[in-house]
């Protein structure tokens, strides 16, 4: 099969078995079994009624929001299991979740499918994850306590556009009790949502490229993970192809492992000369097979 | 060293999760994990 067809089948799976748990949509309400407590390498609100497993930023933000209540109450929980894991799935692969089995990147490029006039990313704006993450997903959890001396999870609460739209939306339509409570809040929220469901018509992944936190831990550990892009300098003419096929704009053949990089692999694909390849410990690396740019051009 | 850093990373995250499964921070990921979060849905 070929590879972005299969990649598609990837996320279409991987989207339906994260949020396998349909008996969610028809009670209002979400899973609640222990497969629950275990952290998912995406990003997927764990308040999606479908939902099987636990977000990993949300995790990340409740666990800095109670480290100083557990250390005031000598409780030795430091959020070391998200932690963990985070740093399981970078250094062994890096953003590759990101490419093949993010359900909230998937919904990204289908709406990019819609015909529109398409846009890049301003450079600037490819930091603002790591403000994002930094600010609203570690400082202010661990910082802004209130009278009980817990935090908040702020990324969750202010921006997260993938909780409004998986969880906050389908919870309002099904669930009444729910559905009285809401407020400013949601009408913020959905407006962010609204904002960013634009933007994801007009622009490729615009949420994974300048907001997600999860992307911007992952993407921290591309240039060093197990899972590596690799360029052949040998054979590479810098034709520019990968540059301009890749939906994040990375210059594949200058910095191969981006932080931006989804590893999504379509600039494998599209290399007219099999330059571009990819290797695994115990794998020899591995590319598209193509002609030398001698075959080509004799 | 740069082949290596990789598997150091890996060996630390590892150590990490076992030592939070340990402490019962699993416990405390379901506990969130299982409970509507008010925050995620914009009630706050």
């Amino acid at each position: 099969m070929e590879l972005q067809k299969k990649r598609r089948w990837y996320q279409a799976v991987a989207a339906v078995a994260f949020n396998a748990y349909l008996p969610g949509f028809f009670k209002g309400g979400i899973y609640r079994g222990t497969p629950k407590g275990l952290c998912v390498p995406v990003f997927n609100c764990y308040s999606c009624p479908s939902a099987l497993g636990a977000c990993p930023i949300g995790s990340l933000q409740n666990a800095m929001a109670s480290v100083r209540l557990n250390l005031s109450l000598a409780r030795r929980q430091f959020g070391l299991y998200v932690i963990g894991f985070l740093g399981v799935v970078g250094s062994a692969v890096g953003r590759l979740p990101c490419g093949w089995i993010c359900p909230f990147g998937f919904f990204q490029e289908l709406l990019f499918k819609i015909p529109s006039p398409k846009f890049g990313v301003p450079r600037v704006l490819r930091y603002f994850k790591y403000v994002f993450l930094a600010v609203l997903t570690i400082l202010l959890p661990l910082l802004v306590l209130d009278a009980l001396g817990g935090g908040e999870p702020w990324f969750c609460k202010w921006v997260c556009p993938a909780g409004t739209l998986e969880a906050g939306i389908p919870l309002a339509l099904l669930n009444t009790s729910i559905r009285g409570q809401l407020g400013l809040l949601f009408a913020w929220k959905t407006a962010v949502l609204a904002g960013f469901l634009v933007w994801m018509v007009f622009v490729m992944r615009p949420f994974c490229r300048t907001t997600c936190p999860l992307g911007a831990i992952l993407g921290l550990f591309n240039k060093i993970s197990l899972w590596r892009m690799t360029v052949d300098e040998e054979t590479c003419t810098l034709c520019g192809k990968c540059q301009k096929e890749c939906p994040v704009g990375i210059s594949v053949n200058e910095t191969p492992n981006s932080p931006d990089c989804i590893r999504c692999l379509k600039c494998e694909k599209v290399c007219p000369f099999g330059s571009i390849g990819h290797e695994f410990p115990g794998r020899k690396p591995r590319a598209s097979a193509a002609p030398s740019p001698q075959e080509v051009h004799p | 060293m740069k082949r290596r850093l990789p598997f150091i990373l890996l060996a630390v995250s590892l150590l990490f999760m076992v030592l939070g499964l340990v402490s019962g921070d699993f416990r405390a990921v379901l506990e969130k994990a299982k409970t509507v979060c008010l925050e995620c849905i914009g009630i706050g």
